[in-house]
């Protein structure tokens, strides 16, 4: 147990790229946290993928012991926090465990839109910020014209920014007597009071169970205490608490103000929610924390098995996720076209891919991923509402009064050579231009969009007109009704319930087009002539022809070459069970995904 | 039962693995050395064909290939010595045929003579265009005019003369392809080998391809153009089609091509060289390992431990159908019989749809279906 004075407990904001994990690697090494022949990069990432793509999707914690030039040791607690839109909920509750952040911008490149986005998340939680720049060292740097920017677009004082290389170490034992001096400790914490505290996240560990990451707000939390979660209600004997350094290591009790873990023998990561607040069952608090939130997939679609024979796989597989993974839901889904899978939710787009690459990577499941949908609000004659999340259950359109669909508030941040270019792809996205201002050369656009146009590539789309260039976040802002229908896909005259997708009724035949287009460049020739077609109901709206096969001939084919063709041919007949069979026609698992694409 | 692997005859393949060069388009198995010992090499052919003849006595050779790599690299006098120790291995038949690749350049024509008196009567000659320009962006070493020259000296030399092409090149129209294929038609060969180019994995082609480079390769629809009027101006030249990109006179057909395409044996001799020994109802395959140093210091030593082992019963089936739908004759009912009993009810489909004929003792790929073979196989071995 720490005196509050001693205790710093703080987050890092940064873009992607600009060098959080790089960063929090060098105030682990610096403090001796972690031995040196320990080290490896991204310490605090534990995911393959959290490594390979640079991003987090859990929280993770480290203690670091800290001798200041004060004379006194310090213990910093770090919470890494998830940067993604897609986790905004659970930042918002990361930076409620904390009183203050390390705001870290790229000095070549300055404020992204994220980075606006998680500091304001920031500042409603009155965190102290500490600007830093990093990558002072690069030839393109402009800590002075980032400086600015930092104070023109955030809006919080910058001239005292701690400058840094986190590749190089320079400047880090500056950021260390910044986190002590500048960053307040914990603002209040009772030890003699109830237990209260907040539970940041949580993870499945195989060996462990589930492991909860908690902040202590007031009291002290012992291993063998009984503990009860306000919102969900459970009880459960804690067999062990700790801080993470980063392993994890036990310590007796965790007191006000601190950061740790609990072990209490709890099965599933759905049974803790983000943002509860924990108490003991006996003696407890009366008053839960304010701010939580069941978290509510907004995005699905429908994940089904390349191979019918990995549907049980699958399942295991998908509850074993859904054991870490509280927001991530789904549930039986049958296609006519594809068979047997699942229709999955998710909070956003990323974490839908992340959900896919952990399902084919480390259970080795090839999956057929179909349109994503947002929840359509679809209002009946009889004037009942239902929720649509799948097209292929879209009602009959002569019962149906009207269709609400989910619209956002996109903000994003462009550098004002290709402002054109956002404006022109939010319009085509039936956009309505909310605001539009200028910071230094670069302008913020604020969209009122639909969802649903930019659930699927709307954020490729926009890296691909502005270069990399822009950044982008959003937020919900509700429900508005438009002239929805559904556009159903024949090929070869047989309709394919999984490319079904949702779209405005003006765009229809622009959708259609581009859907047949992409289909007849993706599905390979076969050995006879394909249509494809885009129908709403019984009207064909597109069409386009696949040629059959004219050439496909291996031109040299003597004594030499026999076994190596033969296993080529053994390896196209592999490469067709990535197809999928409809009647005669064979449909590569891409072709579902690809298809949705647009070029312009 | 009748063992098949009598009746398509027997070959040898003897693989010289050097070129001055290596050309960006070609996957064979060439290397470039600064230095070759001929003798030493001679020495270790013969080696290989006194364990061959041990391996496969009682036959009759009907043909021996000299495949490369550069062949017309070798010496005449190597060539010799290895026709020398076929002969003393097994018998020859009446009239073998004896095949050596060259490349169309003055030198190689200066040795023609030479592997003439060593025995060889056909050559096959690696010309691959007649236009200076692409030849240079096929890192060709000759020119067309020194190609044209090399190829009537082979003419005044052998009785038996083929040369190679390769089309579907960069920015090739049906136009220029007529023009060039018909001066080809008129060079008087007896035998043509047309290619359309290949991007074959592991060639510098391939590495350019793979990044972007290469433009101006024909799409699938001008090669399937440029493939029928190969068809069409050939046969009206009297060189039909009788495997799919081979073109010649029934009499002036290859006949050690011949056997790999229906079926036959043959004993691979060289770096990197493939066999099939048949023996009962068993067929062998069989290769040596491709880095010639490592086949030099291997059979030097005597440790010739290399792949050898019976293909199983539906890759046989897998290969025959492969190499035999790509002649005109097609395959024989009675083989795919032994082979897979059921083959019948997996041809419905192409059938059907006219890409197969069965004829009562053979089947073969149509007219229609023989541009299109690999869409065909994969719906016969599906």
């Amino acid at each position: 147990m720490t005196e509050l004075s001693y205790i710093r407990n703080f987050s890092i904001v940064a873009h992607i790229d600009h060098g959080k994990s790089t960063l929090a690697d060098r105030l682990i090494q610096l403090t001796g946290t972690v031995a040196e022949r320990d080290m490896k990069e991204q310490l605090l990432d534990a995911m393959d993928i959290e490594r390979e793509r640079g991003i987090t999707i859990k929280a993770n914690t480290v203690r670091i012991e800290y001798p200041a030039k004060d004379g006194h040791t310090y213990v910093l607690n770090l919470i890494d926090t998830p940067g993604h839109v897609d986790f905004a909920y659970e930042v918002s509750r990361s930076m409620r465990a904390v009183e203050g952040s390390l705001l870290v911008v790229d000095a070549s490149q300055g404020v992204e839109a994220q980075t606006l986005a998680n500091v304001y998340t920031a500042m409603e939680a009155d965190h102290e910020i500490v600007p830093v720049l990093n990558k002072v060292d690069l030839p393109a740097a402009e800590p002075e014209r980032v400086r600015e920017q930092i104070e023109d677009v955030i809006g919080i004082e910058a001239h005292d920014a701690v400058q840094i290389s986190a590749k190089t170490g320079l400047g880090i034992p500056d950021v260390l007597e910044a986190i002590v001096k500048r960053l307040p400790p914990p603002h209040s914490g009772e030890r003699d009071a109830p237990l209260k505290a907040m539970l940041v996240d949580s993870k499945y560990d195989s060996y462990l169970g589930v492991i909860v990451i908690v902040r202590i707000i007031d009291g002290v939390l012992r291993k063998g205490d009984r503990i009860r979660m306000m919102k969900t209600g459970g009880t459960y004997d804690v067999d062990d608490v700790g801080v993470y350094r980063p392993a994890m290591t036990a310590v007796e009790e965790l007191g006000p103000g601190e950061i740790g873990y609990l072990n209490a023998s709890i099965k599933q990561v759905r049974d803790t929610r983000v943002g509860d607040t924990i108490t003991t069952e006996k003696k407890g608090t009366a008053e839960a924390l304010p701010g939580f939130k069941p978290s509510v997939p907004v995005v699905f679609c429908g994940l089904f098995p390349v191979d019918a024979n990995d549907f049980n796989d699958m399942r295991d597989a998908m509850e074993k996720l859904a054991l870490n993974d509280a927001s991530f839901t789904f549930e039986m889904e049958t296609s006519a076209a594809l068979g047997f899978g699942f229709r999955c939710g998710f909070l956003g787009l990323l974490h839908l891919e992340v959900v896919r690459d952990r399902l084919e990577r480390e259970y080795d499941i090839d999956l057929i991923t179909t349109a994503p949908s947002v929840i359509y609000h679809v209002y009946q004659r009889d004037g009942t509402m239902s929720e649509l999340h799948n097209p292929a259950d879209m009602p009959d359109p002569a019962t149906i009064d009207h269709v609400e669909e989910p619209r956002i508030k996109a903000t994003i941040l462009v550098p004002d050579e290709y402002l054109g270019d956002v404006l022109k792809l939010c319009q085509e996205r039936r956009g309505i231009q909310m605001d539009l201002t200028y910071a230094g050369s670069r302008a913020m656009v604020v969209y009122d969009l639909p969802l649903n146009e930019v659930v699927f590539d709307f954020y490729d789309r926009l890296k691909s007109v502005t270069k990399g260039y822009a950044s982008f976040d959003y937020q919900m802002i509700g429900y508005r009704q438009d002239f929805l229908v559904k556009m159903s896909v024949l090929v070869n005259d047989e309709p394919v319930d999984a490319l079904a997708m949702m779209v405005h009724r003006d765009r229809a035949e622009g959708r259609g087009r581009a859907m047949c287009e992409k289909l007849k460049e993706l599905i390979p020739r076969h050995m006879f002539k394909i249509p494809i077609q885009a129908a709403i109901g019984g009207r064909v709206i597109a069409r386009e022809t696949l040629s059959a096969m004219r050439k496909d001939v291996t031109a040299k084919c003597y004594g030499g070459d026999a076994s190596r063709k033969r296993k080529l041919l053994d390896k196209q007949k592999a490469g067709k069970k990535k197809m999928r069979q409809f009647g005669k026609v064979e449909i590569p698992q891409e072709a579902f995904i690809n298809a949705l694409k647009m070029d312009s | 039962m009748i063992e098949n692997w009598q009746r398509a005859g027997f070959g040898i393949y003897v693989h010289w693995p050097f070129c001055q060069a290596k050309c960006p388009y070609c996957d064979f198995n060439s290397h470039v050395a600064a230095h070759i010992d001929q003798d030493r090499w001679l020495a270790a052919y013969r080696a290989e064909i006194a364990r061959w003849a041990r391996r496969c006595p009682d036959r009759t050779v009907s043909s021996v290939f000299f495949g490369g790599g550069t062949p017309s690299m070798m010496e005449p006098r190597v060539t010799a010595g290895i026709l020398d120790a076929i002969a003393a291995a097994w018998p020859m038949s009446n009239a073998p045929e004896i095949t050596l690749e060259a490349n169309p350049t003055s030198v190689e024509a200066e040795r023609f003579r030479g592997y003439r008196n060593a025995g060889v009567n056909r050559v096959s000659m690696g010309i691959q265009a007649l236009d200076d320009g692409d030849l240079k962006r096929l890192g060709r070493l000759h020119d067309a005019d020194e190609a044209r020259r090399a190829f009537d000296t082979a003419r005044a030399t052998f009785d038996r003369c083929s040369f190679d092409l390769i089309y579907a090149r960069q920015d090739q129209t049906l136009e220029g392809w007529r023009l060039e294929l018909t001066e080809a038609l008129g060079m008087a060969a007896d035998h043509l080998s047309l290619y359309q180019l290949t991007i074959e994995p592991g060639t510098a082609f391939h590495a350019r391809f793979s990044q972007g480079g290469l433009k101006g390769l024909p799409d699938e629809d001008l090669s399937a153009d440029l493939y029928e009027l190969t068809q069409a101006l050939c046969e009206d030249a009297g060189l039909p089609a009788y495997e799919v990109s081979n073109h010649a006179a029934t009499e002036d057909r290859s006949r050690h091509n011949l056997i790999y395409w229906s079926g036959g044996d043959y004993v691979g001799i060289g770096p990197g060289a493939h066999g099939r020994i048949g023996a009962g109802s068993a067929r062998h395959a069989t290769v040596a390992p491709s880095a010639p140093g490592r086949w030099l210091a291997d059979v030097e030593a005597g440790q010739t431990i290399w792949d050898d082992a019976p293909l199983p019963v539906h890759d046989q089936y897998a290969e025959y159908l492969m190499m035999a739908l790509r002649i005109t004759e097609g395959a024989e009912r009675q083989r795919l019989d032994e082979l897979n009993t059921n083959w019948i009810s997996s041809f419905q489909d192409m059938v059907e749809n006219d890409f197969i004929e069965l004829t009562e003792d053979r089947v073969r790929v149509t007219r229609a279906g023989r541009p299109v073979l690999n869409g065909v196989l994969r719906n016969l071995l599906a």
